[in-house]
Parts: structure tokens; C-alpha cells; sequence
């Protein structure tokens, strides 16, 4: 597989790949060109053949999502969801930062095919660079004719705009997303109705994610055998893998889904193994709310399907952060609650109450007065979460759940005896502090 | 992200007090109304150009934001006590945002906080006297194959050791960014310094322009 030849990244790297006249002298802008000669159910079609499943992390398939729009709709709006907020994930980031244009066709194709008139980029706010980057590309297309009146000279129009967000990553669920769209507060909303039905504005809507628009144009363009010849059956296409943490080439790589985590780690070309000799711990192979895994799990398979004969919830975003030796557990086990804790939105009592819980509890833990107990409330308290019990508006608590129920329990060992190694006397005048 | 409650005894908008949003800030809210099906649409960009305008969002502009989107400025409110991006209290020249993620704590990031800390003497969420730096954190900034990051303003700066910090604190450019920048949810150049509070603004857009 070393000789795979980056689709998504291919103008990484190149000078000036920003700049819509580079990118068109590497092909760019024609699949968009093909696109719109065909009819939008044959763009639908074809994405639905190529079986491109969902890059932000559910995996549900692309061209499916599109079908689910009403017949008789009069009004469709596009959502492009950059509010890449999940740790440690920055694959879009990197899409957006080295080649803004191929973001553009595949947001001018998904427009097209679901007949939209308007496309939305909800830009996390943290993303400045990036965000002058695509509002220049944005220019520059509509300057060439890409966007607005009469694309490429045919009847369709397609308004395009940049609406940053605001600092929360709730908004990186569908409807969040929407919902801060609209003004509000990002808070979820209770489905059905799904978005495609009734979404933003109450317009039948559809949201993509940054990579899943960018596979778009390839696919136009080499047509959907060629996608599905990418990678296992269930997994098709190339995929930006993350690594991050202590490897020595922590970055952004693509390669069809059959990498295992070990190798994503280890390999050359990828994370080019441990950083100073260090040994793995524990890793987080797919963003931080999929799971963790072992040292020993490492040969699990970067697709859709295998993480969850480990225990995950899912591939995620598929960026994947090692925790090594030195590390103390208990410090990720707090930062993880920390995230959600902070992150959750507040409206479903259960995860509101329960990853501040959590929290509580992993900070008594990580400050040397933890009680052994507390392994069992936590495990307990993400029982109580999450919508695979049906309790919750999003998937915010599952995302939360998952990786601190599956750190418990395969380091249950190492936790128990880290509390058991605590000073007593400490326990005692830190719970002073804490209460 | 609590409620944010507010005592209905206490007056919190002076209604003789002159008006925040200036004819230029309301003009450039307004230009994002074809945009959105509905005002309150525009409700983010406006908060992000009022922000930009006087360095935070105070009660009053608030007030002011409401009359243009034609909400009710509960509404407003509402919607800005969710966000972590907006300030209702001033805000330093230069906000230094560091992330405090999983991958940027494994490698090191709560060194260069805590390095923060000591060189410019504030805690998190406070400002320095003299009103140069505020010093926030956040989860992930989305940087995490430079860990451990931080931003200034707009610029992200990568793979940052304690012993940088100082250093980094006296560049005068430590927030210039390497792209050209796109004033789309900037304030309007042309607004006056006056409504912009203690000045910080202006400073900041100086800076920017540079």
C-alpha cells in the first residue's frame, strides 16, 4: 500500500495551492464542470454507488443522506459542517489550510445534486487563518464565475458563505450546527424531524462534513468504481488519518482505510513510531469520544467496521493521539471529563449532570484523594447517558461515555493502584480543599 | 456553558446613555441580511463585528444589536452566554488562548500555561493591568500535530516550550498572521476610536492593517 497516491491531499505541498489558478492547472474544477452537465440525480446516484460514507465521524453514507430530501421540495439549503472541534482532530483543517478550492468544487457538486441555492460554511471560530484562507478562495471563485449566477455558464446559481461559529463544539453535531445558524443558542435539536426534512430555516437542509465534500469531486471525476476500488467494501475511498502526540511525525496522512493503528504509529511515512524511544500506553485512535485502546489493541483496523470488536464506539474522525509511558492516566482520565464536562450544552439533564459528575469525580482522582469506589460511580454514572439507552437529544454523552468507560475498564489495574499508592494524609487535606 | 442570570432590580442599561454601535457597525450588520432567511441569523456575525469594534460585547450594545435584528435582547443574551468566543467584560489587546486538549497536555501544554501565568501574573480569564494580554484556555484548537499550541489574536503558534514564552511575549507581532486577511466580520475601518471604549481597538486594527 505505500504506493497509494494521495487524492485528497495531492496539492498539499504545492506552491501557491491556495490560489484557484494553480489549482485548475492540476485538474481542478473540471469534475464540477462534468457534474453540471449531468442531472442532480445522477450526481446523487453516482456518490451513492461509491458508497461514500460520511467522513465526520457517524459514517452514515453521503449519497443515502441526500435521498432522504423531499421530493417536492422548492428550497434546499447546504450545510458544510468545518467546526472541526473534536480532539485531537484537524484533518479539516489541513484540507482547508492547503487547497481551499477543492472544499469549493465539492460544496459546488453536493449544491448541484441536492439543488441547493445557498451553502453555508460553518467555520469554527478558533480557525483565523483558515477562515481568510477560504474567504479568498470564495472570492476568487466567485470572481471566475464559479459561484453565484450561472456557474460555469449553465442555468444553476449557487450562493456561497462563511458563518463562523462561536466556541462550541456541541455545534459540530447536524443540528447544533443549525441551530447556531439560526442565531441560537447551539443547542440540539430532538429528531425527527431530521434536517433533510426540516432544518435550517425550517428548509429541507443537508450537512457535510469538510472531508466528505472534498471526496465528492474525485468521485465525479474517476467515477465510483474507481472509489470503491479504494479500501475494504464496507470502508471505501481515501481517508486523512491524524496522529498526534509523542510519535515522531505527528501530521496528517492519507491512505485507504486498511492501515491498522500500529501502523499509522510506526510507518515511515505516517507517524514515523515513538518519539525518543518512548513506548505506547494507550492511544485514542479515533478523535477523543470513539475509545481507548491498549498497547496491545494496536493492530486494530482503521475503517468503519473494526473499531467496534474493541469496545469503540466507532472510526470517529479517525485522528488518533498516543499516550505514552510516563503519562499518569488519571491526568487524561480528568482532562477527558473536563472536555465534556465543559463541552456539554446543558439541555438533557443526564449529561449535563452527569459529565460534571464525572469530572468532580476524576479530579478528586487525579488529585491523589480518589476512593476506589469512585472507578465503579463513574462507570455508573455513564450508564445513565448517552442515546444508545435513548436518553439524549445528540450523541454528545455516548461521545463521552465511551472513552472513559473503555479507560476504566482496561486500565482498571492501573487505576486502582494509583489510588491505592495515594498518602492518606493527602486524601484527606485535598478533599478539604475540593469540598 | 451555565446560564448567565442577571438581577431584574438592577438597571444594567443606562436608556439616556449615548448609543455604542456606530452608524458605520450597524451598516455592516445590516449588509448580512441577504444572506439569512431570517434577521436573528445574523445574530452571530453582528456579535463578532461588535466584538471587533469595542474589544468586547457590553449590555448595552446588546440592547443596541437587538434593535437592529428587531429580537428581543433577551434573545440576545440568550444566545451570547452560550458562546465562549464573546466577552461581556473588556478583553486585553491581545487575547492568548491556550489549548488545554488531550493531545496538547501529553505534550506539555500545562507547562506553558502555568509559564504564562508566572511571566504575565494573571490567572485564566483575567487581564493584565496595563490591559496588553487576557489569558483564556480552550479545549482543542484544532493544532494538535503542533502541540502544545496557543493562539494570540489570530495567529496560531506552534509546538511553544516553556521556555518560549518570554519571548514570545515581547515579539510585537506575536499576532500577525501570514495570509492576507479578509475583513468580512471585521468592525468598518472608518468607525471612530471614541465609541471604542478604553481604546483597544484601535490599536489592535492598526496592527492588523499593518
Amino acid at each position: 500500500m505505500a504506493s497509494f497516491e494521495p487524492v485528497l491531499l495531492r496539492n498539499l505541498g504545492v506552491e501557491n495551492s491556495r490560489s484557484v489558478r494553480v489549482y485548475e492547472s492540476r485538474g481542478g474544477y473540471q469534475a464540477a464542470r462534468k457534474a453540471l452537465k449531468m442531472t442532480p440525480d445522477e450526481v446523487v446516484e453516482e456518490v451513492k454507488k461509491a458508497n461514500l460514507r460520511g467522513r465526520g465521524g457517524a459514517g452514515f453514507p453521503a449519497g443515502v443522506k441526500w435521498t432522504f430530501l423531499p421530493k417536492d421540495r422548492t428550497r434546499t439549503l447546504l450545510c458544510v459542517n468545518a467546526d472541526e472541534s473534536e480532539p485531537p482532530t484537524f484533518n479539516n483543517r489541513v484540507l482547508m489550510e492547503s487547497d481551499p478550492h477543492q472544499l469549493i468544487e465539492g460544496t459546488i457538486i453536493a449544491a448541484y445534486a441536492t439543488r441547493a441555492q445557498i451553502a453555508y460554511v460553518y467555520m469554527r471560530v478558533e480557525f483565523h487563518e483558515q477562515f481568510h484562507i477560504l474567504q479568498r478562495a470564495i472570492d476568487e471563485a466567485y470572481a471566475a464565475g464559479y459561484l453565484g449566477e450561472k456557474i460555469f455558464g449553465t442555468d444553476y446559481c449557487l450562493e456561497c458563505y462563511v458563518h463562523r461559529g462561536a466556541g462550541a463544539y456541541v455545534c459540530g453535531e447536524e443540528t447544533g450546527l443549525i441551530e447556531s445558524l439560526e442565531g441560537k443558542r447551539g443547542w440540539p435539536r430532538i429528531k425527527p424531524p431530521f434536517p433533510a426534512v426540516e432544518g435550517l430555516f425550517r428548509r429541507p437542509t443537508v450537512v457535510n462534513n469538510v472531508e466528505t465534500l472534498c471526496c465528492v469531486p474525485h468521485i465525479i471525476e474517476r467515477g465510483a468504481n474507481w472509489f470503491t476500488s479504494i479500501g475494504p467494501p464496507h470502508s471505501t475511498g481515501p481517508k486523512l488519518f491524524c496522529i498526534s502526540g509523542p510519535v515522531n511525525r505527528p501530521g496528517c496522512y492519507e491512505s485507504p482505510m486498511t492501515i491498522t493503528v500500529r501502523e499509522l504509529i510506526e510507518r515511515e511515512d505516517m507517524g514515523g513510531g515513538m518519539l525518543k524511544g518512548k513506548r505506547v500506553k494507550a492511544v485514542l485512535p479515533g478523535g477523543a469520544s470513539m475509545g481507548v485502546l491498549t498497547a496491545a489493541e494496536l493492530d486494530m483496523k482503521m475503517d468503519f467496521e473494526d473499531p467496534r470488536k474493541y469496545g469503540l464506539l466507532g472510526l470517529g474522525t479517525a485522528a488518533a493521539v498516543v499516550v505514552d509511558e510516563s503519562v499518569d492516566l488519571r491526568g487524561v482520565l480528568r482532562n477527558l471529563t473536563r472536555f465534556y464536562g465543559t463541552e456539554s450544552c446543558g439541555q438533557c439533564t443526564q449529561c449535563r449532570e452527569g459529565t460534571a459528575w464525572m469530572y468532580k469525580i476524576a479530579t478528586r482522582i487525579a488529585m491523589d484523594a480518589g476512593r476506589l469506589e469512585d472507578l465503579d460511580i463513574i462507570l455508573e454514572t455513564s450508564r445513565n447517558m448517552g442515546m444508545m439507552p435513548g436518553l439524549s437529544i445528540c450523541g454528545l454523552p455516548d461521545g463521552a461515555t465511551y472513552p472513559i468507560e473503555t479507560l476504566i475498564k482496561k486500565f482498571r489495574g492501573e487505576l486502582e493502584a494509583a489510588i491505592r499508592a495515594q498518602p492518606p494524609d493527602r486524601a484527606e487535606r485535598v478533599l478539604k480543599v475540593l469540598n | 456553558m451555565s446560564w448567565k442570570t442577571i438581577d431584574r432590580n438592577q438597571q444594567v442599561v443606562d436608556p439616556k446613555a449615548p448609543p455604542v454601535l456606530t452608524e458605520a457597525v450597524r451598516e455592516k450588520i445590516r449588509s448580512f441580511f441577504p444572506r439569512y432567511e431570517t434577521k436573528r441569523a445574523v445574530l452571530l456575525p453582528a456579535l463578532h463585528i461588535v466584538q471587533d469594534a469595542s474589544g468586547h460585547v457590553s449590555w448595552q450594545a446588546m440592547v443596541e444589536i437587538a434593535g437592529v435584528l428587531e429580537i428581543a435582547p433577551s434573545d440576545v443574551i440568550d444566545t451570547i452566554s452560550f458562546y465562549t468566543h464573546f466577552w461581556t467584560e473588556h478583553k486585553g489587546k491581545r487575547v492568548i488562548t491556550v489549548c488545554r486538549s488531550i493531545s496538547c497536555e501529553v505534550m506539555g501544554g500545562a507547562a506553558v500555561l502555568e509559564e504564562l501565568k508566572t511571566r504575565l501574573g494573571i490567572e485564566e480569564h483575567q487581564t493584565t493591568p496595563d490591559g496588553k494580554y487576557s489569558l483564556v484556555t480552550e479545549e482543542c484548537l484544532a493544532g494538535c500535530d503542533h502541540a502544545p499550541c496557543l493562539l494570540i489574536n489570530e495567529k496560531l503558534h506552534k509546538r511553544v516550550k516553556p521556555a518560549d514564552v518570554a519571548k514570545l511575549l515581547a515579539d510585537p507581532e506575536n499576532d500577525r498572521i501570514p495570509v492576507p486577511r479578509s475583513d468580512l466580520f471585521d468592525a468598518p475601518k472608518d468607525h471612530g476610536a471614541a465609541e471604542a471604549g478604553v481604546g483597544t481597538t484601535s490599536d489592535v486594527q492598526e496592527m492588523r492593517e499593518a
